[in-house]
């Protein structure tokens, strides 16, 4: 009799295939959205798998905060060519220029908030009714409550108390015109299985994920890369440490951690070993308790 | 590595977040910044010691009332195995949320107070466990350390379980742990107080215990999820069909009847997401299949084995658990999700109402509520390809769409 059985990551590579294929097939008009993170790049990766030898037959987006690493760039364009996608790109510039937002001021300044917008604009502009985000439920306590299938209202909003009750392999994807939905095909993988499946997919990476030498300063016990789009306080001093990033958002809320693991082994170990969450380097997610609940409420990713 | 499945079952009170909360420290699945985060909160909250559920319980609402409202998915894992908890709460609209959490488990932790043995409660969750076909079961006996660590206590309590536990026909075994998740007695490491205990800790339970899965190796099926045609130069003709293998084993040549059309054709290739070709495909592998034959076939159609199909009708004959605030309706008129289908459908029948409380049928009732369970006659616009619930448990549930509201209104079985 032979052993019918799947290993770990062949089960969350199985369900997270048949997510994005049911968002395929329930969806008219669905996009995947494309940060440059390592979760997102899983995700799109999973995406050009899911739908072998055909393209992926919906686009990526991107919401750029125009405050990004030039290796998220570089990386983003390049990843994109390679699986042949189509890409599009939401600027919050331009939501800052048509007056749909007001940019923070100070030093603490960042459009990490004002990304919403444009993601709801660009959605409704699009027409998308599907949105594929490479959110985890082990990354943060609002997020482990979150459907595969994650319904929006008319506003985008998310509400937590009210949602679908999710079975089997059965996932409800109805709307009502001018609702839409955000989809997880990732929920249940956690970081370290994001890593183990990078690895045994060969999956490259923006360098920013690796050991590099690097100009940064100190702010609420994490390094902020030193850039032009975030001022320093006369206390903050820059210094040149060796660091690598452990999430890659945008450049203002993105901390580093001093690291020296320089490829994928030594990442895994690090990983494996570290006692902080790798959102703890998120200052976006310290702005309260609930942070993360209240942005998503509203319709972060 | 292997992965476990599995849900808790209990409330707050009997300490069901402390026990969870307890499974994840010792296995340092606690970040240090987390466990900050819960040590303010409790401090802020004058909770006086640190309140563990606030790990489990993210959501505004649930911190400020104390209670879980929603499934919770957490994750662990240890050297042997990697876990997924659903989490489900014990009180607020605890049947719809415990019905979700344990359709996609392997096996149910069901938490007991040591003071207060085999409750309406414990039956309630060991019936649904059980209606959910989750084969094998854990009695947490909890709070030792509030009975002395009585070996009497404990024996009485795993009595009385068994008594009611004889009715539970899809439960393959129970494992009964007494234990103490405040001290962690026997949770991670075996308890010295309890000498007399000659088991197991849980989490050693946990990490050996055989499933063996849920899947069914036996009876071929495949639903189509989407059809891929790349119309590309290299991949010309390419007509394949993806979807996830719901049962059985599926071979290259192997001769498969494509529902409902009913045309016979032979297997061609059988590839991995990404285009590795399989010798052999198996639940719950997501794959594509070609075929040797140009046939007709679209989303929600089945390929299974041409000596062994499903049943196909329009009347099917099912356990539901009700969801939705607005009561089922005499005659109602759903949509049922199915496999990879979606059809109109209408309630023809309730036949009666399951008294979660007794375990009693009520026969002339009219309606269900929601968190109630009965069963019913369904009949659908277009046949359905299902086996029995107990035989495969994808091809044998369905979930019922409010076709106004789009809600989930209801989650079926087919008995």
């Amino acid at each position: 009799m032979p052993q019918y059985s799947l290993d770990h990551l062949d089960q969350l590579e199985a369900e997270a295939i048949y997510i994005l294929r049911e968002t395929a097939a329930q969806f008219q008009n669905p996009a995947l959205l494309f940060s440059g993170g390592k979760d997102s790049i899983v995700m799109a990766h999973l995406a050009a798998k899911a739908f072998w030898p055909a393209k992926i037959p919906f686009p990526l987006l991107h919401v750029d905060t125009g405050h990004n690493f030039t290796e998220t760039l570089e990386y983003r364009d390049a990843f994109v060519e390679k699986i042949g996608a189509r890409l599009v790109v939401g600027l919050v510039q331009d939501s800052i220029e048509k007056g749909r937002v007001k940019e923070e001021k100070g030093p603490f300044a960042s459009r990490n908030k004002l990304q919403t917008v444009t993601l709801l604009d660009t959605i409704e502009e699009q027409k998308y009714d599907a949105c594929l985000g490479g959110g985890r439920r082990d990354e943060e306590k609002a997020r482990a409550k979150e459907r595969f299938f994650s319904h929006r209202d008319e506003f985008g909003q998310w509400d937590p108390k009210n949602q679908r009750p999710e079975l089997w392999n059965l996932f409800n994807g109805k709307y009502h015109p001018g609702e839409h939905f955000r989809v997880f095909p990732l929920s249940n993988f956690t970081e370290m299985d994001v890593w183990m499946y990078i690895k045994r997919e060969e999956i490259e990476l923006p360098s920013l994920y690796f050991a590099h030498e690097r100009d940064v300063f100190s702010r609420n016990g994490s390094f902020l890369a030193v850039s032009d789009f975030v001022p320093m306080l006369d206390t903050e001093q820059a210094e040149r440490l060796t660091v690598r990033f452990r999430t890659i958002g945008d450049i203002t809320c993105t901390g580093a951690v001093e690291s020296s693991a320089s490829n994928l082994d030594e990442v895994i170990a690090e990983v494996a070993a570290a006692r902080q969450t790798e959102r703890g380097t998120r200052s976006d997610d310290k702005r309260s308790e609930t942070a993360m609940e209240d942005r998503k409420r509203e319709g972060y990713f | 590595m292997d992965l476990l499945r599995f849900a808790t079952a209990g409330s707050v009170d009997d300490g069901k977040s402390t026990l969870i909360g307890r499974l994840l420290y010792d296995s340092k699945s606690i970040f240090e910044d987390q466990l900050l985060a819960v040590e303010e909160s409790s401090r802020r909250r004058g909770d006086g010691v640190v309140n563990l559920a606030l790990l489990t319980d993210g959501l505004k609402a649930e911190r400020e009332q104390g209670i879980t409202i929603d499934v919770a998915y957490r994750y662990f894992a240890t050297p042997r195995r990697k876990f997924i908890i659903a989490d489900t709460p014990g009180h607020i609209q605890y049947t719809r949320n415990m019905v979700t959490g344990a359709s996609t488990a392997d096996l149910a932790i069901i938490l007991v107070d040591a003071r207060k043995g085999v409750i309406e409660q414990t039956k309630r969750h060991s019936f649904v466990s059980n209606l959910l076909r989750i084969r094998h079961l854990v009695l947490a006996v909890n709070k030792m350390d509030l009975v002395d660590f009585s070996e009497d206590v404990f024996k009485n309590i795993v009595a009385q379980f068994h008594e009611f536990a004889s009715r539970l026909d899809n439960v393959a075994d129970i494992t009964a742990i007494p234990l103490s998740a405040l001290n962690g007695d026997n949770v991670v490491e075996k308890s010295a107080a309890m000498p007399w205990y000659e088991g197991s800790s849980l989490l050693y339970h946990l990490e050996t215990v055989y499933t063996g899965g849920t899947s069914n190796h036996v009876d071929a099926r495949f639903p189509v999820q989407w059809i891929i045609r790349p119309l590309s130069n290299e991949w010309h003709d390419f007509r394949g069909y993806a979807g996830r293998v719901s049962g059985g084993v599926f071979k290259p040549g192997d001769a498969v009847t494509v529902l409902p059309s009913g045309f016979t054709t032979k297997v061609k290739k059988i590839y991995m997401p990404g285009g590795k070709e399989l010798n052999e495909a198996f639940p719950p592998q997501s794959v594509v299949m070609t075929l040797e034959n140009e046939i007709d076939i679209s989303r929600g159609d089945m390929l299974v084995k041409a000596n062994n199909p499903p049943v196909s009708s329009q009347d099917i004959e099912a356990m539901v658990c009700w969801f939705s605030q607005k009561p089922m309706e005499p005659r109602g008129k759903y949509l049922v999700r199915h496999t990879t289908k979606e059809a109109k459908a209408i309630v023809q029948e309730l036949r009666y109402q399951v008294d979660i409380e007794t375990l009693h049928k009520k026969e002339g009732v009219t309606s269900l509520a929601m968190n109630e369970i009965g069963r019913i006659t369904l009949r659908s616009a277009s046949p359905l390809f299902h086996d029995s619930y107990r035989r495969n448990r994808s091809t044998g549930s369905f979930v019922l769409v409010d076709p106004g509201t789009h809600e989930t209104v209801a989650a079926g079985m087919v008995v």
